[in-house]
This record gives C-alpha cells, sequence and structure tokens, in this order.
C-alpha cells in the first residue's frame, strides 16, 4: 500500500510526468527512476556484503536474468505502449485505485496482452 | 506535516522510497520486486486455457497479487486523502503542444480529453487506452519484466540483460512520444 502511495504522490502515475520524460522537457523522472536504481543497488550491495537473511532465516537469492531477443523486441513493444498509456503495471494499479476508472479498461488489455503473448509464444524469436 | 505530504514529492524522496521497495521485499519474504508478473498471475488463474504458459501453480504467487491490491489501495488512499487538488505542474513545452491536439486539461493526473470512458469513443482515446494497454501487457511478458523487475530490481542486482531491456524500453518509449503520439494525438 506504501508504494500505491508513494506512486501517486510522486506524480509518476502521471500520463504528463511520462510524456515529459520522453520529451526531454523534464529532470523529475530521471531523478526517480535513477535514485531508486541507486538505492536498490546499494541495498544489494549491503545484502551480499553482509549475508543479510530473510526474516525467515532463508539465505537471500534471486534468480538472474538470461538474455534472450525477448527483452530487445519486448523492451520496444513495451516502451511503446509506456508512451501511449503513460503507465508501466504498477501504476496501472495505482490509477485504478486514484479513481481513474477508465484504467481499469487498459488493465483489461494489458492482461489481454500477456494473455496473447502467453497464446503465440512458441512462435515469437526469443 | 500533513501538508508536506499533501504536496507532490520531489524525486529525492520518491526515487528512494520505490528503491528501498527492493530489500524491503527480500528480507520480509525473500521476493523479488517485479509487477507485471502479476498480468501473467491473473491470466493464469482466470484463463489458463491450457496454455503451457499459463499452467503453473499461481496460489504461490499469491503474495504478489497482494502486493498490487495494496498498490490499488494505495492510490485510493493518496487520492482520497493526501491530494490538494491542485492541477499538475507541467513544462511549458508540453502544455504549448498539446494544446495543439486540444488536450488542455492538466487538473488531475492524466488528461481528460484523452482517458475517460467518453474518450473511449474516440479512435485517439482507443489506440491510447486499450492499444496502449495491450501492448504494455504484451510487451513486458516478452521482455520478461517491466520498469519494475528490469529497471529496478534488475539493475539493481547489475543483470546485464536487464540494462538491455531498459534501454530498449527507453528507445521504444521516445519513437513513440515523439513520432508516433502525435500522430494519434492529431486523430
Amino acid at each position: 500500500m506504501g508504494f500505491g502511495i508513494i506512486l501517486v504522490k510522486s506524480e509518476v502515475v502521471s500520463w504528463f510526468r511520462i510524456q515529459e520524460m520522453f520529451r526531454l522537457e523534464s529532470f523529475y523522472m530521471y531523478g526517480v527512476i535513477g535514485s531508486a536504481i541507486v538505492t536498490g543497488m546499494i541495498s544489494m550491495l549491503l545484502i551480499k556484503r553482509f549475508n543479510v537473511k530473510a526474516i525467515t532465516g532463508e539465505k537471500i537469492s534471486v534468480a538472474p536474468k538470461t538474455f534472450n531477443k525477448g527483452q530487445i523486441i519486448g523492451g520496444l513493444i513495451f516502451g511503446c505502449g509506456w508512451a501511449l498509456t503513460g503507465a508501466c503495471p504498477g501504476p496501472l494499479f495505482a490509477q485504478v485505485g486514484a479513481g481513474f476508472f477508465v484504467m481499469f479498461i487498459a488493465l483489461l488489455s494489458a492482461v489481454a496482452g500477456t494473455w496473447a503473448y502467453g497464446r503465440i509464444r512458441n512462435r515469437l524469436p526469443h | 506535516m500533513l501538508e508536506l505530504i499533501k504536496h507532490p514529492w520531489p524525486w529525492y524522496v520518491a526515487g528512494p522510497l520505490i528503491g528501498l521497495t527492493v530489500p524491503v521485499l527480500l528480507i520480509t519474504g525473500n521476493k523479488t520486486f517485479g509487477i507485471s508478473s502479476n498480468l501473467r498471475h491473473i491470466c493464469a488463474a482466470c484463463f489458463p486455457s491450457g496454455i503451457s504458459f499459463f499452467t503453473y501453480d499461481w496460489k504461490k504467487e499469491t503474495w504478489n497479487l497482494v502486493f498490487i491490491a495494496g498498490v490499488l489501495l494505495g492510490g485510493a488512499v493518496a487520492a482520497t486523502w493526501l491530494a490538494t487538488g491542485r492541477p499538475v505542474a507541467i513544462d511549458p513545452r508540453l502544455a504549448r503542444e498539446l494544446a495543439g491536439y486540444g488536450v488542455s486539461d492538466h487538473g488531475t493526473l492524466l488528461p481528460g480529453e484523452l482517458f475517460s470512458f467518453r474518450s473511449l469513443l474516440t479512435l485517439r482515446g482507443l489506440l491510447l487506452i486499450v492499444g496502449g494497454g495491450f501492448l504494455v501487457g504484451f510487451g513486458t511478458r516478452y521482455a520478461g519484466g517491466c520498469t519494475s523487475g528490469h529497471a529496478i530490481m534488475g539493475l539493481s542486482n547489475l543483470q546485464w540483460p536487464s540494462l538491455v531491456a531498459t534501454c530498449c524500453f527507453m528507445i521504444g518509449g521516445f519513437i513513440t512520444a515523439n513520432l508516433l503520439l502525435p500522430i494519434i494525438l492529431r486523430l
């Protein structure tokens, strides 16, 4: 829930902010994403360096990402959708919560897109 | 204090808070941050249709569905109790460009002329909402993650495939926002 509040209060769920980002008219989104990555990186370094365990006692493990062509083709397709809707998946949920109920349609369409990918996955280059 | 919270937050507050989601999820449950997987879990839960990509034990991922339910609720809390009701401050260049397409509503986070149930009946609204949504769902799954899973979680963990994906997100976005979107907005 905290994450949803942050998304709305920082206006990263705003279509306008995304348009400014892709037109290089504002530093704001770069500041948010950049500082989020730096914070995440430092956290991961500390977790590895001090061998921090999860509160369940488990060793913290993150599966490495393996490269395939999907990251390029799918990445470009997602970027296109991001610029049109002004939202990536997290913000879509936050927008619906913030009362932009029409974005529920965009969310359903995103589920349909994911389903369509699963349907034709075997025929796509990876 | 509440007054301060109600204003839009600066990037150097919002960014680190978003970044902290990574260690919080890892430490509290050994879970990796990634939101777009939920779209897959929803498919697996609701319409698996015998597609092998959707036949797995999605119930194991319930924590993530709870997480996005929280995101949705958080959105509601922020919009209901933590808002100033002031219009979104946007760059004058963007305002001028959008005004040229008949989009001048900056009252809320999304322009009402483009994102409303009425605009859904127009070609440009349909392309932005339904078309854009579809591409988000299709692209994130094809790429194996979205802004959270690749750009934030993946880069935090120094994964080069995530760097490739993040660069492609940006390239796709730049091309669309500057070349394709103006065409759609003129419709």
